[in-house]
């Protein structure tokens, strides 16, 4: 399902434009709307749809292989932290989903690592990365290394 | 259309693409860097870019120490059977032992990750994955690495990188050009991550029209990790290791929650099982180190995707097709039937909406599986990429030269697909070797090493030239014709994509001759390839969105030539049901127990191989590998 855009919808905002990851959804010069200028290289991956505040872009399934007459539509809600889906199959049964996209208000749970008590030489010369060995494992121990574990490293044939 | 130029001067770390591997590496740079300048490139929107851009329903490398679930080398040996063998097994353990930490963060920052409500752990879909609720995972990784960046710059299609006039064979920064306005954009910059995208279009689609975009990898992956790299003279590993995949027919949804979790089963068109059968003939071929089913059985060893590949391949090839997954019982219970729906929702909506399409509901119908035409990648079950060096705690002396993830270029670091040799990484490994490769470019800058960096004007200049030659091209030669899209003079990207496709799916093992070549084949494939490549220097672009796919097939073909050259220098199959080469059928361990490593001198042209030494994760006391991952 390439998208299309619905003429009476769209207002040419140009959310789509400013998110599809493959460069594909484009205002039209004429009707001053967007569009879908390469179908074929649509992954349907949907980030226009989310996008879209007039819900002006849906999905047709890929010519070469799927019958018209279904539709799968999506809603995502930042603030309430849910996406919602809803299929329609070409007989008519509906099925529906709604799931969470995040536990926190919006990037509120991201640390800014410029105000944060930066590294001591210690930790630079060390193996360990920015927060760790706190959130690798529970216990006492520190980074897993060849000699915690026991291990060498050899040439050879080994299955 | 005038062009003009953008100088980003005194970057410390550019990190060239946003998706896992670059998100992680912006993050991370910041926190050993606090007053350098970090600057990320994307070729999209940061928000929405790279291969998680339509969400994740599992995280599938995740090794649950913090549970008493897995440690680190239980993962390289696993890593180790699925690739037969092939694999860095410094850089795996050096991911795995910090890769919790990654997952860990994304909790804290708001990605909803299922817990099993009697342990108290994540909820477990196989031993390696586990399950999400992730359509936000890259907005959610996107935001953590605007944090830290000092600057994002999106639709920057990243062409070249700039190498130091003043040194040899170190880096200097990343030219490219914005896709929206046509500025010419200079990143000068003391060192580089690439963090640039696997392989997809690179082998003809099973797919004739629209449906070429609904590939397994996603169609914006154009190899520009590889392209980059090698352009750049650095050295490659293991770039023969294309993968195929056994997937749900047409929309590539995903099968490993439906294996793992759903515990659905395939069968072929009769209804039997027919993985086994093939497996005798196919020990002979292998080996039977590398395949016991009866080992397998009695210690949830696993039986190497691509050996399970051939079996799919084989007997649909007997004319028992097609293979069928069998969901019909798992989908009679609500609860599975939701997790199965909500896994293509959450990473692969195509397949929901061709279920849809085709009236197939998997309560009632087994859909059907195919296998994939093959891709270049370096993060699921393969391991193609660039040379890098490992820690200096766990490699031995041929993979370590100085900094972690920095590749034979100096200054020039690598994340995600564009690490060699680090299969089932994932996104969240990727993001972890970003985060590696972000320390590690830190300390090479306090270390001193990018000093007196020189990057002369004639080198900006004659890139400028370069990638906006295809847009002077077709302004010179379009009136040589009325109409169309036909001309003597230059091909347009989507004329050269369909070349490249084509002549890499019938010489190189694609799925038309089934994964089938040899080295006669190999030899035609590298003399179009080269003849093509002069056709590139005549690609048209009508317009900036044309000039953007006009570099991405540039990427491509120089991903495929040295896909080429590794899959003829490697005389043996050493992934049945990836590829074959039908001049060698048999894995050959007594020649061929190494990886493979090429260069392109970027003067000549030329590509030389090399064999280096595969080690392994032994005991520290028997000269025996520890008893296979169960």
């Amino acid at each position: 399902m390439p998208t299309f855009v619905y003429m009476t919808r769209c207002d040419g905002c140009g959310h789509c434009v400013d998110i599809c990851p493959s460069d594909i959804m484009h205002i039209d010069p004429t009707y001053r709307r967007a569009y879908n200028i390469e179908p074929d290289m649509c992954w349907e991956c949907y980030s226009c749809v989310k996008a879209c505040p007039q819900n002006a872009i849906d999905a047709r399934g890929y010519a070469d292989f799927a019958p018209l007459g279904h539709s799968v539509r999506v809603r995502r809600e930042e603030e309430k932290g849910t996406i919602s889906w809803r299929i329609k199959f070409r007989d008519g049964t509906e099925k529906n989903f709604v799931s969470p996209i995040t536990t926190k208000p919006w990037g509120e749970g991201i640390p800014e690592l410029k105000d944060v008590t930066g590294p001591n030489r210690d930790m630079r010369d060390s193996q360990l990365l920015y927060s760790e060995p706190k959130y690798i494992r529970m216990d006492e121990g520190g980074l897993h290394t060849l000699e915690s574990a026991g291990l060498k490293m050899k040439q050879g044939v080994y299955y | 259309m005038a062009h003009k130029t953008i100088v980003e001067d005194d970057i410390d770390v550019l990190v060239v693409g946003g998706g896992l591997g670059g998100t992680g590496a912006a993050w991370e740079a910041r926190f050993w860097g606090q007053d350098k300048k970090i600057v990320i490139a994307e070729k999209a929107n940061i928000d929405r870019s790279g291969a998680v851009a339509q969400g994740l329903y599992a995280i599938n490398c995740y090794m649950g120490t913090r549970w008493g679930e897995n440690n680190p080398e239980d993962h390289v040996r696993y890593a180790r059977i699925d690739l037969m063998g092939m694999v860095r097994e410094d850089l795996l353990f050096d991911m795995a032992r910090h890769v919790d930490s990654t997952v860990h963060q994304f909790e804290d920052w708001g990605l909803p990750i299922m817990r099993n409500s009697k342990t108290g752990s994540y909820l477990r879909e196989g031993r390696w994955q586990i399950m999400i609720h992730g359509e936000s995972y890259k907005p959610i990784v996107a935001e953590a690495a605007k944090k830290s960046a000092d600057k994002v710059f999106n639709r920057i299609c990243v062409t070249h990188l700039l190498m130091d006039d003043a040194k040899d064979n170190r880096v200097a920064g990343a030219v490219g050009f914005n896709v929206r306005t046509g500025d010419y954009h200079v990143f000068k910059s003391k060192t580089v991550v690439v963090a640039a995208g696997g392989a997809s279009n690179i082998f003809k689609p099973r797919s004739v029209g629209e449906g070429a975009g609904r590939v397994w990898y996603a169609p914006w992956s154009s190899g520009s990790a590889y392209g980059l790299l090698i352009n750049a003279g650095a050295k490659m590993t293991q770039m023969e290791n294309r993968i195929v995949l056994a997937r749900f027919k047409d929309g590539y949804g995903p099968v490993g929650a439906y294996f793992l979790h759903l515990k659905t089963y395939t069968q072929n068109g009769l209804g039997e099982e027919y993985e086994s059968k093939w497996f005798p003939e196919l020990q002979k071929m292998v080996g039977k180190e590398y395949l016991d089913p009866e080992v397998s059985h009695r210690t949830h060893r696993p039986i190497p995707t691509c050996l399970r590949n051939h079996a799919l391949i084989s007997e649909v090839n007997a004319g028992r097709g097609p293979i069928h997954m069998v969901t019909m019982h798992a989908f009679q219970d609500p609860h599975l039937e939701e997790v199965g729906w909500e896994n293509f929702l959450g990473m692969t909506v195509g397949q929901a909406v061709l279920w849809a399409a085709t009236d197939v509901d998997p309560k009632n119908e087994n859909p059907e599986l195919t296998t994939s035409e093959p891709y270049v990648m370096g993060s699921h079950a393969t391991g193609a990429g660039g040379w890098a060096s490992g820690p200096e705690d766990v490699s031995p002396p041929e993979y370590f030269w100085g900094y972690n993830r920095m590749m034979t270029v100096e200054g020039l670091f690598g994340a995600g697909d564009a690490v060699g040799g680090t299969p089932h990484a994932f996104s969240s490994g990727s993001f972890t070797e970003g985060r590696l490769a972000a320390k590690a470019a830190c300390k090479y800058i306090d270390d001193g090493k990018a000093k007196g960096i020189r990057v002369s004007d004639r080198q900006i200049e004659e890139r400028k030239d370069e990638i906006f030659a295809p847009m002077d091209r077709y302004k010179v030669y379009r009136n040589e014709i009325v109409a169309g899209t036909v001309s003597p003079s230059y091909i347009h990207p989507k004329q050269g994509l369909d070349r490249l496709q084509k002549l890499m799916d019938e010489y190189c093992g694609g799925v038309t001759v089934n994964y089938m070549t040899n080295e006669k084949l190999l030899n035609i494939c590298l003399k179009k390839l080269k003849i093509m490549e002069e056709d590139l220097d005549k690609l048209a672009a009508k317009d900036l969105h044309e000039l953007l796919r006009a570099w991405e097939l540039r990427h491509r073909h120089r991903t495929a030539e040295c896909v080429t050259h590794h899959t003829l220098f490697r005389k043996e199959t050493r992934w049945p049901g990836y590829y074959y080469r039908g001049d060698a059928m048999k894995l050959d361990d007594e020649n061929w127990h190494v990886l493979t490593v090429s260069r392109r001198d970027p003067r000549t042209g030329e590509y030389t191989m090399e064999k280096a030494p595969c080690y392994h994760l032994v005991d520290q006391n028997e000269e025996k590998a520890p008893a296979a991952a169960e």
